[in-house]
Formats: C-alpha cells, structure tokens, sequence
C-alpha cells in the first residue's frame, strides 16, 4: 500500500506587488500546531515572512489568528512546530533567553493594552527606561516626545492624561509609539483599525508603511479590514479553521474557490468589484 | 474490472477476496452501567480538578522562586507595594484590633470573675492575640482588602492583555508584578500583626481597667510576668507566612483570571475564600511545627549560655 503525502499548495504570489527579493526571513512558522482542550485550533501552519515586508493575517473571528501570533512572540508554546526568528527557534528557548529574544519583538494589541496605572508619556517611556539605561531625564523626555510626533500627537497634551482620558484612535496610536519605542525588528499588529474611524485608519495604515519604507521594521498584521489589508500588505494568509486556506495578494483572495474566503469578500466585491 | 459511473466500489484488504469478515457489533451499555459510570465520573472530577489546581499554584510558585533573585530588582514597586500593603491596611487592622481586644477582654473577664481572677484577663487576652488571634484575624483582614486588591488588578491587566503587553516587551510579568507584591505582604504581615495586638491589648485594658475596674499595675504587671518572647516569634512568623500565602494566592488567581469582568469578579472572591481557608488550617499546622522548634531552640540557646 502507498501513502500519499499531501503537500501544501506553493504559495504563488499571484502578485499584484513584485515579489520580494531574496531568502532572507524575518520569521519562519513551521506545521505549527495547537490544542486547546479537546479543540485543536491550529492544525499544522507554516508561513515564511520576508524581512521588511507586511504580512497580513485575515480570517473570521476565533479561527486561530491570534492564537498564531501569540505563538509567533512566544507568549504561547505549540503542541508541535517551530517558530524560527533569526535562525533560532523561539518555542525551544528558556525563559531567559526567550526574554532577550522578545527584545526584537513589538507589539500592538487590539485595545492597545496600556498600563491604565500610568500616564500616556509613562507607557511610551516604559520600554525605553527598562531596556535603554543610558536615556534619563530630558534625553528620556526628548525621545518620548519625538515617538509623539511622529504618531501625530500631542507630547503637552496628550502625554500627560491617563489611557481611559484619550479616544480609541489617540489610544491607539500610543500603543503603536510605545511598539516601535526601542525600533524592533518585527512589529505585530492584533486588529489595529478596528474600531477607528476611516481617517484614522487610513493614518495607521500609513504608519505600518512608514515604519516599513523608513525603519525596514517587518510588520505582521491580523485585520479584519479588507481595504487595509489590500492596501498595506506584502503577502496575505487567509485563515480559517486553524489551517491557511489562501495565500496571495487581492487577485488570489478574490478567485479563492473555498467557500467562506467567497463569503468573506462578497460583500466587498459588491461595493468595489 | 469496469466501474460505471455512478457504482460504489468497496476495497478490502481481507486475505481472500471471497471471504465475508463477520461483523463486531459492540454491544450498548446498560443503562445502569452509564449512570453508574456518570456517578463515578461526577465524583472523581472536582478531586481531579483540585489535584490540577493545586499543581498550577505549584507551578505558579516555582516560577516566582525562579523570579525572586533574578535582577532587574524592582525597588520601586516594591515600595508602592510595600505602603499599599502595609499602611493601607493599617486603620482596618488597627479598628479590628480594638474591637477584638475589648470584646475579648469582656468574655474573659466574665469567665475569670466566676474565680476571682480578674488578674490574668491582660495575659491571657495578649496571649490569644499574640501567638493566633492576631496573625490569623490581620491575616482575614489583608486578605480581605489587599489580597481582592491584587486578585482584582491584577486580573483586569490580564484580560485586557497588559500582562501579555509586559511579556512582548521582554518584561517578566512573574518578576515584575508577584514578586514584589509577595516580598512587601510577607515584611508587612509582621508589622500589621503587631499593630494588632497592640490595638487589641489597648481594648482589652479599656475593657478590664476602664470599666470594670481592675486595677492597671496588677492588669500590667501580670502580662509583663506571663509572657515569653517565643510567644511573639510565633505570631511574627505565623505573620509572614500568611502574607506570603496571600500575596502568590491572589496573584496566581490574578494571572489565570478570564471572560471579562465577571472573571476578574470571580477572581477575587476565589482569591478572599482561598486564602482565609489557608489561613485558618495553616494556622494549625504552624502552631504544630513551630511551638516545638521554638521551645527547643530557646532551650538550646539556654544552655549553651
């Protein structure tokens, strides 16, 4: 009797972007797997993201893609699978060394995760008094200051209220200062528009491209918002079920024949096809 | 062979393709059988479930030994921790003190009266506050305000993904927000401890001298003759044990907190109820294992001398 292997389909760019250039990756997923309980929610992922690109994770609510990021961090640890950053699988690493490699890491969650003990500047200034020592006083304020503006916010006005006395979107952007504060290799984004006007989204999508074109950062984004996730994206892995079911840019999500990546786009396709 | 369109077609891996295999049909259970299995089932589930509680807390508590002498040490939390702790719980236990101390003075005195011996009622009501009244009831006290406190922080930092936000920023949330919450409950347990026997002490001489007339020299005098130092190395020990106790028991409760608000809830009543049930059986356990290493130590300590 034989065994037929099934591989996973080759993940063709049907590109509307070049493809990107070279084998360098910023972060590898290999047939990663995960079971909560009697639920397997990741069953067998692998995913490769280029350094200095944008992945975007799409997929319908509690399909696993935030379990997979949190995977990509190590903030969980598989079942079975790796997750390889810099040539170093990051689910093997001690506590130790798991918490020096996290240095390379940001991270922005869904509803910014802000210490609501501390002021916006104090959040902000949290990463860089933890792990830049040689920043004190008005070097640690000018730096704080610089990460405001270049989130288009306020340092005098903003800086000084508590995270529940701002608006989702200036939360947001906060957040988003306080990710980039010590310049990471690899920003991960947990839906960072939802909830945010369409200005405001449209200024964080601008943001992950800056921090793409001007630091080089790899940004890997969940998004339920198509348009975002057209407009900013390298690469996009459609999930569903734990398992990537579509991989490509727009013209493969959209010819995607499994039924609820088509379910997924409909409505879109109706209002911009 | 030719399959038409539509045929099914069976493949077997039988020796000979002539042979039918008999057919196992597994038999139903009875249903006395099921409800007995449903029986043992309900009743094994919450000793398995303590059993893997138990192991969590462990695990939990490995992980802040592991924690405890790692630098970065966080001196600044531990001094916000330190006064939430300590001076925050400070009129509570000092209130609870008084009150205790005048109520037990008065049964006390009721008691002694029948004997004419209205003298020992300022011993006897600093030896019950000193070596279990005071540590266990400060102990209920903490765990009360402090302990929910932290359970309730805590939690919320977990469902709103703050602890996660530490983690991905190469911050050990373990050494960061329990580790020096536990050093400051066991350092601080000592002081409110004595805080409340004190408070109990001034009650009961409120009670006994103040009203109902004993005399104070005899009221102090007799406590100054009674009492040992071993007996306040029990409490302060006793103290420590049950701040530590508290502190990795609403932290730990804290950290697995989920669902929202109503988990965060459900986390510090969990955290209130476990850690008062610690505390009154280990406060047995501690009077079992200390009173004879106490007693032997001083009795080695005498003779050496």
């Amino acid at each position: 009797m034989t065994t037929q292997v099934v591989k996973p389909p080759e993940t063709a760019r049907t590109g509307d972007h070049p493809p990107l250039a070279g084998p360098d990756f910023a972060l590898r997923v290999v047939d990663l797997k995960k079971r909560f309980g009697a639920r397997q929610v990741i069953k067998g992922m692998s995913v490769d993201v280029p350094r200095g690109s944008i992945l975007v994770i799409l997929g319908g609510s509690g399909m696993g893609k935030s379990v997979l990021m949190k995977h990509m961090i190590g903030l969980l640890k598989p079942d079975a699978g790796a997750v390889i950053v810099d040539g170093q699988d990051i689910t093997r690493l001690k506590p130790l060394e798991l918490k020096q490699t996290r240095g390379k890491f940001g991270m922005v969650f869904q509803n910014g995760a802000l210490f609501d003990s501390m002021s916006n500047w104090e959040n902000v200034a949290f990463p860089l008094r933890e792990h830049r020592k040689d920043l004190k006083g008005a070097a640690l304020d000018a730096r704080v200051r610089e990460l405001f503006k270049v989130f288009s916010l306020d340092p005098d006005a903003i800086g000084p209220r508590s995270p529940s006395e701002v608006s989702g979107g200036q939360r947001k952007r906060v957040a988003l200062a306080r990710a980039v504060a010590l310049e990471p290799q690899i920003v991960l984004y947990d839906e960072p528009t939802t909830g945010l006007d369409p200005i405001t989204t449209d200024q964080v999508d601008e943001m992950i491209l800056a921090a793409k074109h001007k630091l080089g950062v790899t940004s890997i984004v969940i998004s339920h918002d198509i348009a975002s996730a057209f407009k900013i994206a390298d690469d996009i892995i459609f999930v569903y079920d734990g398992e990537i079911v579509c991989r490509g840019l727009k013209s493969a999500m959209l010819a995607s024949e499994h039924p609820f990546v088509q379910r997924f786009f409909a409505t879109w396709k109706e209002k911009n096809v | 062979m030719t399959v038409g369109r539509g045929n099914v077609v069976a493949l077997s891996t039988s020796p000979s393709p002539g042979a039918i295999e008999p057919t196992q049909v597994t038999p139903a259970p009875s249903p006395l059988r099921l409800a007995l299995r449903k029986t043992v089932e309900a009743m094994g589930r919450p000793a398995t479930e303590l059993i893997d509680e138990i192991g969590q807390l462990g695990l939990f508590c490995l992980d802040v030994l592991f924690w405890l002498p790692r630098r970065p040490f966080r001196w600044g939390q531990l001094a916000r921790h330190l006064r939430d702790i300590g001076f925050g719980s400070l009129f509570i236990v000092a209130l609870t003190g008084v009150f205790t101390g005048l109520a037990f003075g008065f049964q006390s005195l009721q008691g002694f009266r029948r004997f004419g011996a209205e003298a020992l009622v300022g011993p006897t009501t600093m030896l019950g506050l000193v070596r279990e009244l005071g540590p266990v009831l400060t102990g209920l006290m903490v765990a009360g305000r402090s302990g929910s406190g932290m359970a309730t922080e805590l939690g919320t930092m977990r469902v709103t993904e703050q602890i996660d936000a530490l983690s991905t920023m190469a911050v050990e949330p373990v050494q960061y927000l329990v580790v020096p919450r536990a050093i400051a409950a066991t350092l601080m347990m000592p002081f409110l401890t004595v805080v409340f026997c004190a408070a109990g002490y001034g009650g009961c001489y409120l009670m006994a001298v103040l009203r109902e007339g004993v005399d104070p020299g005899v009221f102090l005098y007799e406590t100054w003759q009674a009492l040992d130092p071993d007996d306040f190395y029990e409490g302060w020990i006793k103290g420590a044990v049950f701040g530590l106790q508290i502190a990795l028991i609403a932290s730990w409760q804290g950290f697995r907190a989920s669902g929202g608000a109503r988990g965060v809830g459900e986390a510090a009543t969990r955290t209130v109820v476990i850690a008062n049930v610690c505390i009154l059986v280990s406060t047995y356990l501690l009077a079992e294992i200390l009173d004879p290493l106490i007693h032997s130590w001083i009795r080695f300590d005498a003779l050496g001398k």
